[in-house]
């Protein structure tokens, strides 16, 4: 059950982020997560959105360097110790996160935790098994 | 591969028959030369007064250099040898940096600049079957016109749109089954950072040819272009002194140009002595042209950094070639005291699969130290999101460019489109370090 996160290449120039937010936004691409890694030259900007293939036509109309990552998508309780237990049971199983942004959902009491896997399928398996529930796209939509 | 020619009497003759030929053309041209003021003042000095004078090839080397600043100071007609009435075309220089350079044709003279074209044209393997799309500027500038004559003449059709607005000139090369580009190497790269956006993929594309001159470039870039656009592209040089495009052309070999001896004396030269060099060996090309008689010019040393290859070539021609021009006597960056050709830099970064169509090298002072930076766009298709990447590339660029100039540079990485271009000849290098 995996979902799509897109990447922005950013270069390290005043107003960039603010473009290609704006972009999304006439577009009414509403972004549900996302995280910003940088360095002193260029920033790759990663974020999941209600609709990823309509985001990335958008950006490559207008010539914005981006890519399409298989992420998994997983809500945890909004409590101390939520994502401590989550992480565990992970280890536990040898499952490797490469890396991970979180979000707190407005309307719930759960926080949304995006995860970058070597094996998103299996590492999906063990979330559900470990009564997590592992958001599909319909739900980033719904979100 | 079948080798064609527009005429292989010319491009096949043998050594000593092309020697009779600039002998004889060379004394032709000097007496015309003798002709103007300035040219009869400086021959008188190299005790040159006729023709007569020149009884052998080896008598070019008594014959005096020019160089630009001659054709400057005598602006605008000084170095005219004919009546104006019998002048057919005037090219000019922009004059961007001082008084232009100009120069004149009578009909002949038109006539044996786009013969040359044609036989450059044809020895790519084009035909009267081709499209030619001009993406050169046309106007004052030699390059558009030039290369539009002789595609004519070679019964191409000739798209003449000149350069500029990309959108529109992907449309036409998809309207018209474009087959033939004539092209700045930067402003193709360009065309094809912006391919996506128009929704078009190169392989709708029905590009088989590009002729791709004006300003210099890498191995690298020809071979990134010829992968890109699943094309051949071919290298040309010309100068508007010595009328533009044709003086050298590729054949279907593409391993340097040939240039046309039959109308052009070559000549290698030291440029700190002006002494001659053998073939082979790195210095100024010096051409002395033998098919123009309205503005007559001889050993005019064009800045231009190259050597020439003796070895016949296996297209049959015996012209010699010349390697791809590796910089100028006046482009050479002295960066902390190390001399850095821009073209040394944009061989390394081209080589890059990752790195995409342009790039522009920026130079500032740190302190007292002069500070490199060069920065590139990355190739979008092969951006994975992932930073680790992004770093290990910056970090492989660098040390690529160290081993090649010595100087340890920075890499900026950015995105495609955001570097300036140009949609003529690129400018590559910004030296922002203060003069002393």
């Amino acid at each position: 059950m995996k979902i799509t996160q897109i990447s922005v290449f950013l270069e390290n120039r005043k107003g960039r982020l603010s473009e290609v937010c704006s972009m999304l936004g006439q577009a009414d691409v509403n972004i549900r997560a996302l995280t910003i890694a940088e360095t002193e030259s260029f920033g790759v900007l990663r974020m999941v959105v209600d609709k990823p293939s309509e985001a990335a036509d958008l950006f490559r109309k207008n010539g914005i360097t981006a890519n399409l990552t298989d992420v998994v998508a997983a809500e945890v309780p909004d409590k101390p110790g939520g994502l401590a237990a989550v992480l565990k049971t992970l280890s536990d199983h040898d499952v490797n996160v490469e890396y991970m942004y979180g979000f707190v959902e407005k309307n719930s009491e759960n926080a949304l935790l995006v995860f970058r896997f070597d094996n998103p399928e299996l590492a999906a398996q063990v979330l559900r098994e470990n009564g997590l529930k592992v958001i599909d796209e319909k739900g980033i939509q719904g979100l | 591969m079948d080798i064609t020619y527009w005429n292989k009497d010319l491009e096949t003759m043998d050594r000593s028959a092309i020697e009779s030929m600039q002998l004889k053309r060379l004394q032709a041209l000097v007496e015309k030369s003798l002709k103007t003021e300035f040219f009869k003042k400086r021959l008188a000095r190299a005790g040159i007064s006729s023709a007569e004078d020149i009884t052998s090839l080896d008598d070019l080397r008594r014959l005096p250099f020019n160089v630009k600043d001659d054709l400057r100071q005598n602006f605008p007609t000084g170095l005219l040898a004919v009546d104006m009435q019998e002048v057919v075309r005037v090219h000019s220089s922009s004059g961007t940096t001082g008084i232009p350079t100009v120069i004149y044709l009578t009909q002949q003279d038109m006539d044996n600049w786009t013969d040359l074209l044609a036989r450059s044209i044809v020895a790519t393997g084009c035909s009267s079957k081709d499209v030619f799309q001009n993406m050169m500027s046309y106007g004052l500038f030699t390059g558009g016109l030039g290369l539009h004559y002789g595609a004519e003449r070679v019964g191409m059709t000739v798209i003449p749109v000149g350069g500029g607005n990309t959108q529109r000139q992907v449309q036409i090369m998809k309207d018209f089954r474009t087959t033939v580009l004539h092209i700045t190497p930067s402003y193709l790269l360009h065309i094809h950072s912006k391919l996506d956006s128009f929704n078009t993929r190169p392989e709708e594309l029905h590009i088989e040819r590009a002729f791709l001159g004006a300003e210099p470039y890498s191995e690298n870039t020809r071979l990134k272009l010829e992968a890109l656009f699943g094309m051949h592209a071919f290298n040309s040089y010309g100068l508007s002194e010595m009328n533009g495009p044709g003086v050298a052309f590729e054949c279907m070999y593409k391993r340097g140009m040939h240039v046309w001896e039959d109308a052009y004396i070559l000549e290698i030269i030291d440029p700190e002595t002006g002494q001659q060099l053998p073939d082979g060996e790195l210095g100024e090309v010096v051409l002395t042209n033998l098919v123009r008689s309205a503005m007559p010019l001889f050993r005019y040393r064009t800045r231009d950094l190259a050597y020439v290859n003796p070895e016949p070539c296996r297209c049959g021609r015996t012209h010699r070639r010349l390697s791809r021009i590796q910089g100028r006597t006046d482009d050479m960056l002295i960066v902390n005291g190390v001399n850095v050709f821009p073209s040394q830099i944009e061989e390394v970064i081209m080589a890059v699969p990752e790195v995409g169509t342009n790039y522009l090298i920026h130079l500032t002072k740190d302190g007292s130290l002069d500070k490199l930076t060069v920065k590139v766009e990355i190739y979008s298709k092969l951006f994975t999101g992932d930073m680790r990447e992004l770093d290990a590339l910056k970090g492989m660029i660098k040390e690529k460019l160290k081993a090649s100039i010595t100087i340890n540079p920075v890499i900026e990485l950015h995105e495609p489109g955001a570097l300036p271009h140009s949609e003529g000849k690129a400018k590559r290098v910004l030296d922002e370090r203060e003069m002393l």
